[in-house]
């Protein structure tokens, strides 16, 4: 069997075995063994990759399947990876595992629980593999439809309006996208040829100008929403806010990484001469982003909202590198995605484990925690760290790499933007030094936080897990920049045949 | 010169970063004693390589008569940007980062050994070692970087480690405060510094210090280019690298953290905020100095003036304050301020180079002098436990190694031959002489204050009256001693040192004579500051409130650090959280969520008001049915 | 022996069944009178079947066979009608249709 659909086959059995188990104890094992396989799929994903890429292979991608699905419509089911979605199938493992460890004691209907969020992996799984347009946005539809149930069922606080919002929202993106993506396929194929849905065939045709200017921005909106551009970030917030803790990492760690991926596999890589014209304002909503998102979050005083507001923050500095379009900005939106995938599932994770015990997320309330649960905080701080960009950590490899490659544009207008979008790394500094100082330094404020115990074994299985990958990134770069830059080159060769030139607001 | 002969540094290196590991993951598991000693251990065979790397570099490897070159030990690829910037961690000697490197470890060393009885018993003993750890790393890694990128690397992380150690009270609101402003500050700069980075590195396509230096690089070479508001993209880019520096070596008006980070423990002040990080900002434009010098005269001129400006602001609030560490912060960033203003006057190779070779001079000689003033103040906090220097007096006879060493240090930044400071000081001077008269003037004013000060401090510590102690002072344990003298004896020695053939702006060594048209009136002044401090503190009297109230509202500017901070708070809270995050957040609540809210609303009341079509009676449908269909025959049947 | 009666008088009667029943069908709120109003409205069918039938193919018995087909549905119809009506008397104890609005009671 090929490898990819392993990928798919694997939490679908989990999640039938769940089916099976007859309580909690059982129902977590079997989501972790099956996800700890799945994990170490991954690893060996990587491994074959990268040996058949050392071996000479140059294919556009590798491990490819193709299946006929739907004949009259041309569907096929057809996966293959390059090494951009090599290392986004890491990360969702990676945080995926992270989740299932982090929401070991979810009691209330805990095999549902458990179903569903392997049901969401699943989505992002097959999201990543599929080449084939239809069935890429099947999963994709896959991967929110569950969210809905798990916020509304699990969450906390106003869960049902957050719930809903999130999801009519997503559903408003996906239904700008099935535009596009209908676009799309219509014009995937010069006259006369059949039409297709395969990524790979549309990309060796060119979409009509005309069509491009009208389907590039209900793609790269409908995309978009999902990767919280502004102003289509509101759900963000609140769905984060209300969502369970594992629910949070793993769509603020890998959902919305579907939305910066497939803004630039489908919309910027099929459309490039749209893109061009139509960059500065998709330029400016995301500058917006990258800065608003970073303000924003000074004032909040939830835990959760921070951190939301901190993802529309560096999410937005993901599509502002994507709208770059050279090879090292579009490595670093890569490497972004993952950074910030790993490092705000940490800090969902983390906000879950305190807001278990302090049974409150708003930091006025809390104080002192590194006495009482020093390795939860230490965590907390490398989280921190990580956010604002520190050396020795994924969040510094990324954003470097997106500055320096922003910065190779010479106009003024991206020069300009560049420089605003620079200053976050103060403002990103600014809000995690605050909520530091009053989470968890400084005096202890609640004399019942004494009782408080340190993580338990499986939260730190969780967290740990997390801390090495940021830091393995944030040391040795250069592997993933490498696999990644590999990867980026048809795509950016395709982009440079774009006959369109970018249309400067100043 | 063989290359790989140096190969070993970079195990100056990694000893740190293995000790910080190894003490941060396994520290709690054993006694605090041994994290301190495998620190302690590890800056010790640090500071051997140094030695050695020294020694062999300056002196056994070198030919007599040629010029220092410099070469990288060790390189290894960490990120590709694009196809001509690459990011390498590596090892690069010269002259000016060997000199670095005996500093910093030598400081390290020493601010290692008297930790282990200045924090003995405090909580958090090996964290503090780790940090330590990680902070010698850190700051060793920023000395030997190859490139600009590397050196920004390691500059973040001397940044955090710098934020931990202050913050290292942590259940202290004022040290949590300190430790994020200083953090905040120097972030703020740090972007000034990346954007410098972007700018060169776009400019020159390269990162490497060595192909930036040199003279047929694209640095040098470079002409012209863009001009934006007068000034080429050079001097745009090398000005605001410069903002970096000036924030980490708090420079005028980015100097706000540093009196702030004394809430941190002494011997951290003494090693980060006096001796090693804080004169980053120094090294970052003599390790540029070539390009500021040939292709951004402009900016240049700019670091001069801010670091002249910096000396004198610095030197005149140190008079009026009372704690001894924020003394002694106001006195690094002046003598900073020296070291900055050295490099702005200097030219570029041979003896017009005095300068580069008096700022690097007096950065190693300051390294020393100041590390002993603040571990000398460590041990006086440690026996009387304040920091106000008016609940202390007549320390000498209950501290008398401390008071020795320690009235050294004070000699030896007053700048009285022979020891140290008078030295470079003295060349500093010349070269100021030599580019700008009027920045000459306030060197040669800062040099008397300078003097005052800081015998003020001396006086009002050691001598004057007696005050009630909670208990009897007693001196330091030896190994809190032992640094102190170390330090001493490297503080009078180390103005032997023949610098001008070592270190120098283009590696040739070149012959520098002691100015005395220059050296006897500076010495004259440092005397006078020395004199009116002895008459004004040598007996607890009136007569400094006599002083003060003459001043009237310039002391109390000065006093309250000419109200600079509050400039900071204002602009901070007043006008960025309260007029732009706040409406921000405002904004997003109602405004944009409030659109989306809008939008969901009025979907649900249309939804609401065509509901009624729905109704699901029969009766109701079968009468619109009926109805339509009568209308239809009538249509039909009749109208057509 | 029907050949005196003329078509009209078979097609105004069942016009006026047929009527009849739909005013009652929309009007009442009763479930047994909809019930009944839709007996007649079936009823006028009938008697229109049967009477074209007559009239035009008096060789034929297709009306008639379909006449008795609807006639049995409608007993059937009628049956299980009532059967519903019952059900919903015991768990609402009324038969008006503005009463039954909740899938459970």
């Amino acid at each position: 069997m090929n490898i990819l659909t392993l990928f798919v086959i694997i939490p679908v059995v989990t999640a039938f075995a769940i089916g099976f188990s007859k309580n909690m104890k059982q129902t977590r094992v079997v989501a972790a063994v099956g996800m700890g396989l799945q994990l170490l799929l991954s690893a060996y994903l990587v491994y074959a990759y990268l040996t058949e890429r050392a071996a000479g292979n140059v294919a556009e991608m590798l491990f490819m399947y193709d299946a006929l699905w739907f004949e009259s419509l041309n569907i096929h089911y057809l996966v293959g990876v390059d090494g951009i979605s090599v290392a986004m199938i890491g990360l969702t493992s990676i945080v995926v595992f992270a989740g299932i460890f982090a929401s070991w004691e979810v009691e209330y209907l805990s095999r549902e629980f458990f179903i569903s969020l392997i049901l969401l992996a699943t989505g992002v799984y097959g999201f990543f593999i599929s080449l084939d347009l239809f069935t890429m946005f099947l999963f994709y539809e896959v991967a929110v439809i569950p969210m809905y149930l798990l916020i509304g069922i699990w969450g906390s606080g106003p869960k049902e309006y957050s719930a809903m919002k999130l999801t009519l929202m997503l559903m408003g993106g996906s239904a700008l996208l099935m535009v596009g993506l209908l676009g799309i396929y219509f014009y995937s194929a010069p006259d006369g040829a059949p039409l297709t849905w395969n990524l790979l065939e549309i990309s060796k045709n060119t979409i009509p100008v005309e069509m491009q200017r009208f389907l590039f921005p209900f793609t790269f909106i409908g995309f978009g929403i999902l990767g919280a551009l502004f102003p289509f970030h509101t759900w963000s917030p609140d769905g984060h806010a209300s969502a369970p803790t594992a629910v949070s990492m793993l769509h603020a760690g890998v959902l919305m990484k579907l939305g910066g991926y497939g803004a630039f596999r489908v919309a910027i890589f099929l459309m490039p001469d749209a893109a061009q014209e139509q960059a500065w304002i998709f330029l400016l909503l995301t500058a917006t982003s990258v800065l608003y998102g970073a303000f924003g979050a000074i004032f909040q005083k939830d835990l959760k909202y921070i951190n939301a507001y901190s993802s529309v923050s560096h999410c937005g500095l993901v599509l502002f590198a994507i709208l770059m379009m050279n090879q090292t900005a579009l490595n670093g939106a890569i490497i972004q995605m993952i950074s910030h995938g790993l490092m705000t599932a940490l800090f969902f994770a983390l906000i879950g484990m305190i807001y278990g015990r302090t049974h409150t997320r708003m930091i006025n309330e809390m104080g002192g925690l590194m006495k009482v649960m020093p390795f939860l905080s230490v965590v907390y701080v490398i989280a921190g760290l990580a956010s604002l960009g520190l050396p020795g950590l994924s969040g510094f490899v990324a954003e470097m790499t997106i500055f320096v490659g922003a910065f190779q544009h010479t106009d003024a207008f991206h020069r300009t933007l560049t420089i605003a979008a620079t200053a976050s790394i103060v403002v990103t500094a600014v809000y995690i030094l605050r909520v530091v100082g009053a989470l968890l330094l400084g005096p202890i404020k609640n004399d019942h936080f004494n009782h408080l115990k340190d993580a338990r074994w499986f939260e730190r299985i969780s967290t740990v897990t997390l801390v090495v990958a940021i830091a393995a990134i944030g040391m040795a770069p250069l592997w993933l920049s490498n696999m990644i830059n590999v990867s980026l080159q048809p795509i950016v060769t395709k982009l440079s045949t774009a006959t369109s030139t970018f249309v400067s607001l100043f | 010169m063989p290359m790989n002969a140096y190969s070993y540094t970079l195990l100056i290196l990694l000893i740190p970063l293995f000790s910080f590991l190894l003490i941060g993951l396994t520290g709690h598991k054993y006694k605090p004693i041994i994290s301190g000693l495998i620190g302690t251990a590890g800056l010790l065979i640090v500071a051997v390589l140094s030695y050695m790397t020294a020694i062999k570099y300056f002196w056994t490897d070198h030919v007599e008569g040629t010029a220092y070159t410099s070469f990288k030990a060790f390189e290894t690829t960490w990120l590709h940007l694009t196809d001509n910037l690459t990011i390498n961690l590596g090892v690069l000697l010269d002259p000016i980062s060997v000199m670095m490197l005996v500093v910093v470890s030598t400081v390290s060393l020493m601010v290692h050994i008297y930790s282990l009885g200045y924090m003995k018993g405090e909580k958090g003993f090996a964290r503090f070692f780790a940090f330590l750890s990680l902070f010698s790393f850190s700051m060793l890694g920023l000395v030997l970087a190859t490139n600009i990128f590397q050196m920004y690397i390691f500059w973040e992380l001397v940044g955090v480690s710098s934020f931990l150690l202050i913050g290292f009270y942590y259940d202290k609101p004022s040290a949590v405060s300190a430790s994020k402003k200083a953090f905040i500050v120097t972030r703020f700069a740090d972007l000034g510094f990346l954007i410098g980075i972007l700018m060169l590195s776009f400019t020159t396509q390269t990162f490497d210090f060595q192909t930036l230096v040199s003279s047929d690089g694209p640095a040098l070479t470079h002409t012209g280019g863009a001009v934006f508001m007068g000034l080429s993209a050079m001097t745009w880019a090398l000005t605001f690298i410069f903002i970096g520096g000036a924030g980490k070596s708090a420079m005028f008006p980015l100097h706000i953290w540093l009196p702030d980070a004394m809430e941190g423990p002494t011997p951290v002040s003494a090693l980060i905020h006096a001796a090693t990080m804080v004169v980053a900002g120094v090294y970052l434009v003599a390790r540029l100095f070539p390009i500021y010098s040939i292709v951004a005269p402009d900016a240049l001129t700019i670091v001069a003036w801010v670091g002249g400006l910096s000396s004198l602001f610095a030197a005149i609030i140190a008079c009026t304050q009372n704690d001894i560490k924020r003394v002694l912060a106001y006195s690094t960033m002046s003598q900073i301020g020296y070291m900055m203003l050295a490099l702005g006057v200097s030219g570029y190779g041979g003896h017009d180079g005095l300068g580069f070779m008096a700022g690097n001079f007096h950065l190693f000689t300051h390294a020393m002098f100041k590390a002993l003033l603040f571990l000398g103040a460590g041990a006086i906090i440690h026996s009387v436990h304040s920091n106000d220097m008016r609940e202390m007096g007549n320390l000498r006879k209950y501290l008398p190694i401390t008071h020795i060493t320690f009235l050294i240090g004070c000699i030896t930044i007053a700048g009285i031959p022979p020891l140290s400071g008078f030295f470079s000081k003295d060349e500093i001077l010349v070269a100021a002489l030599h580019h700008n008269i009027y920045l000459f003037a306030i060197e040669f004013l800062v040099a008397g204050l300078t003097a005052f000060y800081m015998f003020r401090l001396y006086f009002n510590v050691f001598w004057g009256k007696e005050r009630h102690y909670h208990h009897t002072p007693h001196e330091s344990p030896l190994v809190m001693t032992i640094p102190l003298m170390v330090l001493a004896f490297g503080a009078i020695f180390a103005g032997f040192l023949p610098f001008s053939e070592l270190v120098t702006s283009d590696g040739l060594p070149f012959e520098a004579h002691i100015n005395y048209a220059v050296a006897v009136p500076s010495v004259l002044i440092a005397l006078v500051g020395i004199t009116v401090a002895f008459l004004m503190y040598r007996r607890t009297s009136a007569a400094p409130d006599k002083v003060a109230s003459a001043l009237g509202g310039f002391y109390r500017g000065a006093y309250h650090k000419f109200y600079i901070d509050e400039v900071y708070l204002f602009v901070t809270h007043k006008i960025i959280f309260r007029y732009i995050s706040q409406p921000v957040a405002w904004f997003d609540r109602h405004i944009v969520d409030g659109t989306m809210n809008l939008i969901g609303n009025t979907i649900e009341k249309s939804s609401y008001l065509i509901k009624g079509f729905q109704s699901g009676k029969v009766q109701q449908y079968g009468y619109v049915f009926i109805s339509g269909t009568i209308l239809l025959v009538i249509i039909f049947v009749y109208l057509w | 022996m029907t050949g005196n009666i003329p078509l009209e008088y078979f097609l105004v009667l069942s016009t006026l069944m047929f009527f009849t029943g739909i005013f009652g069908f929309l009007t009442r709120r009763n479930l047994i009178t909809m019930l009944m109003s839709i007996e007649l409205i079936l009823n006028a069918v009938n008697i229109n079947f049967v009477a074209f039938n007559h009239y035009l193919y008096p060789n034929q018995l297709q009306g008639h066979f379909f006449t008795l087909i609807i006639i049995a549905v409608a007993a059937a119809e009628a049956a299980v009608a009532i059967a519903i009506i019952i059900n919903i008397y015991r768990s609402f104890k009324s038969i008006e249709v503005d009463k039954v609005n909740q899938m459970k009671n």
